[in-house]
């Protein structure tokens, strides 16, 4: 419209399906998101240990390049479930420092400045304004966690051939579900203390604190009463059950892995619980 | 006409208290004032049509969709300006602006353009790349205006619109209110405590109290009916005047120092009053129909 007609008109074209709305929240953030220049460096250090454990593969698979560097070949291990759970264990740790970055940005500015009404009164639900909201960290997260996880799995399957791949393929699902669930409870997290604390660096500081506030007591009960249902609030100590039941490895942390399921799926009700009680267009004042 | 908003017994309960209380018309204007003083229940009145709180008992229609069944075709048809400040600081407004659009379901190009055009149309257009965080409270109503028309809704519904605006600019926004209302295109809802924003922009009008409505009137009717209501000021020997017009069947009272206030009879001739004057010898000064301002309407309302 040209600037010198300035009257109202309606809007008479097309709409986008209402499924894929929530999709338009993470366009949005990463515009905001990626002008961090910390953010980018971060994503970087991120790729350091999948490009490492990519020239591993090739080296290991490659034996005459090791003579040729003199380096003797037993050094190397086989690549069996243990390479890629070291890989889970230092990526879900780069994914957790990643949410402390990313995830008070999420929805306290939105609660801050009083923008819930906004969303809301358009046809965009609460479930969808989370999901948008979750995209946006579970996208980043997927990008360090399981889908290099999964493309160094592929790797190894054209290097080692069918037969490796046949008797390993319980390391993809195990990589997917093990370091998807990991990106779940760590959005979840990160979403409900943004909705609660509306200053991003405590925000920051108490994502932090969760885990190692939870470490400490965990500890501490398990020290002091003699028992291992402390781990039960030590989410990493849970993460970790979980995930040596998916690669077939004692975690050794005393607890079963249905309990570190079931404990898993307490965090994220509770997460959603204090998610559902701030995003909303109203806030009742008693 | 077609029913724009339609309250059937309409109640919402906070905790132990009712807030709203089985509410119940018709609003068919095209624009529509929600009055009450603060506290009255307007804004929750405006937030139970959004589906924003739940309904304790009743229901409302909002262009014959339910509200309990049928929130997301409402939200399409709906665009709403809150009365607190709502935006995103660290957003220009045309991204801000944009992205409310495509939220409403509008293509990413039809949304940028009709950003653009929005904030034109609000008179933001020069300041539409600075952030929002940077708007003084003036453009941040204007730029919350913006994001309520963006999409083309069918009614708007403006929650406190002339909130911390300076005299200029509250003119400049009622005229806004005004140019779409006679565009045609929308139907406008109106919530204010404010009576003149209310007098210069609306047709109908819904007075509430502790959560009920206590009067509806379609302003214009009510003005009419207000001209049989006359105020005089005379000069001279006005014994027995009011005893005259009474007897003529007008409702006549004295203020003294010649002044009278009457209520005139369906159908009363004015000619009679200045007959009766002239066989008094009176002096008529100043003759004057007392229109009914939406300030006595709603004190009466109060009162009630």
């Amino acid at each position: 419209m040209a600037v010198y007609k300035r009257t109202y008109k309606g809007y008479e074209g097309g709409l986008t399906p209402g499924w894929s709305r929530f999709l338009i929240l993470p366009r949005y953030s990463y515009a905001r998101l990626f002008q961090s220049k910390v953010l980018l460096m971060f994503l970087a250090v991120c790729a350091i240990y999948p490009i490492g454990a990519t020239l591993f593969l090739y080296i290991a698979h490659n034996l005459s390049f090791l003579e040729a560097l003199n380096i003797p070949a037993w050094r190397f291990v086989d690549i069996n479930e243990k390479f890629f759970v070291y890989f889970c264990n230092f990526q879900s740790t780069m994914a957790f420092l990643l949410t402390a970055i990313v995830g008070p940005s999420l929805v306290s500015p939105d609660v801050t400045n009083n923008a819930m009404p906004l969303y809301l009164c358009r046809p965009f639900s609460r479930t969808e304004y989370v999901l948008g909201r979750m995209a946006v960290l579970m996208n980043l997260l997927a990008w360090i966690t399981w889908i290099p996880g999964l493309i160094l799995f592929c790797l190894q399957w054209n290097m080692g051939g069918w037969a490796w791949a046949k008797n390993h393929l319980w390391i993809a699902s195990a990589l997917f579900i093990g370091l998807f669930t990991w990106s779940v409870i760590l959005s979840l997290i990160a979403l409900a203390v943004s909705a609660w604390v509306r200053w991003k660096i405590a925000a920051g500081g108490l994502i932090l604190g969760i885990f190692f506030a939870g470490a400490g007591f965990g500890a501490a009960i398990n020290a002091v009463m003699r028992t291992h249902n402390g781990s039960m609030i030590d989410i990493a100590q849970m993460m970790s059950t979980a995930w040596g039941q998916l690669f077939h490895y004692d975690s050794g942390n005393g607890i079963s892995a249905a309990q570190a399921w079931s404990a898993l799926a307490v965090v994220s009700a509770l997460s959603l619980w204090l998610l559902s009680k701030k995003v909303r267009a109203f806030e009742v004042v008693k | 006409m077609e029913s724009v908003i339609e309250l059937s017994g309409l109640g919402v309960r906070f905790g132990s208290r009712d807030i709203l209380k089985d509410l119940r018309v018709s609003l068919s204007g095209r624009s529509i004032g929600l009055l009450g003083p603060n506290g009255a229940g307007k804004s929750t009145l405006i937030q139970a049509l959004l589906g924003f709180c739940p309904l304790s008992s009743g229901t409302a229609s909002i262009f014959g969709n339910d509200i309990r069944r049928q929130q997301k075709t409402i939200r399409a048809t709906v665009g709403y300006m809150p009365e607190n400040d709502s935006f995103i600081a660290n957003l220009t407004a045309v991204s801000f602006i944009r992205m409310m659009a495509e939220l409403s379901g509008l293509p990413k190009d039809a949304a940028l353009e009709r950003a653009h055009e929005a904030l034109f149309y609000v008179g933001l257009g020069e300041a539409r790349y600075r952030t929002l965080g940077t708007y003084s409270l003036g453009m941040k109503q204007l730029a919350k205006l913006a994001q309520a028309i963006v999409h083309g809704p069918k009614l708007l519904i403006l929650d406190e619109p002339t909130n911390g605006l300076d005299p200029p600019a509250r003119i400049r926004m009622i005229k806004l209110i005004g140019e779409m209302r006679h565009s045609g295109n929308m139907r406008i809802v109106l919530c204010s405590h404010l009576l003149r924003d209310v007098e210069e922009t609306c047709e109908e009008v819904l007075i509430m109290k502790q959560g009920r409505i206590v009067h509806y009137s379609n302003l214009e009717e009510e003005r009419k009916a207000n001209k049989r209501f006359v105020e005089l000021e005379t000069r001279g020997d006005a014994e027995g005047f009011a005893d005259a017009m009474t007897a003529l069947g007008c409702e006549c009272a004295s203020a003294g120092f010649g002044r009278f206030k009457m209520v005139c009879p369906e159908g009363f001739d004015l000619k009679e009053i200045y007959r009766h004057a002239a066989m008094k010898e009176l002096q008529l000064r100043r003759l004057n129909y007392r229109r009914d301002t939406l300030e006595d309407i709603f004190l009466k309302a109060m009162e009630s």
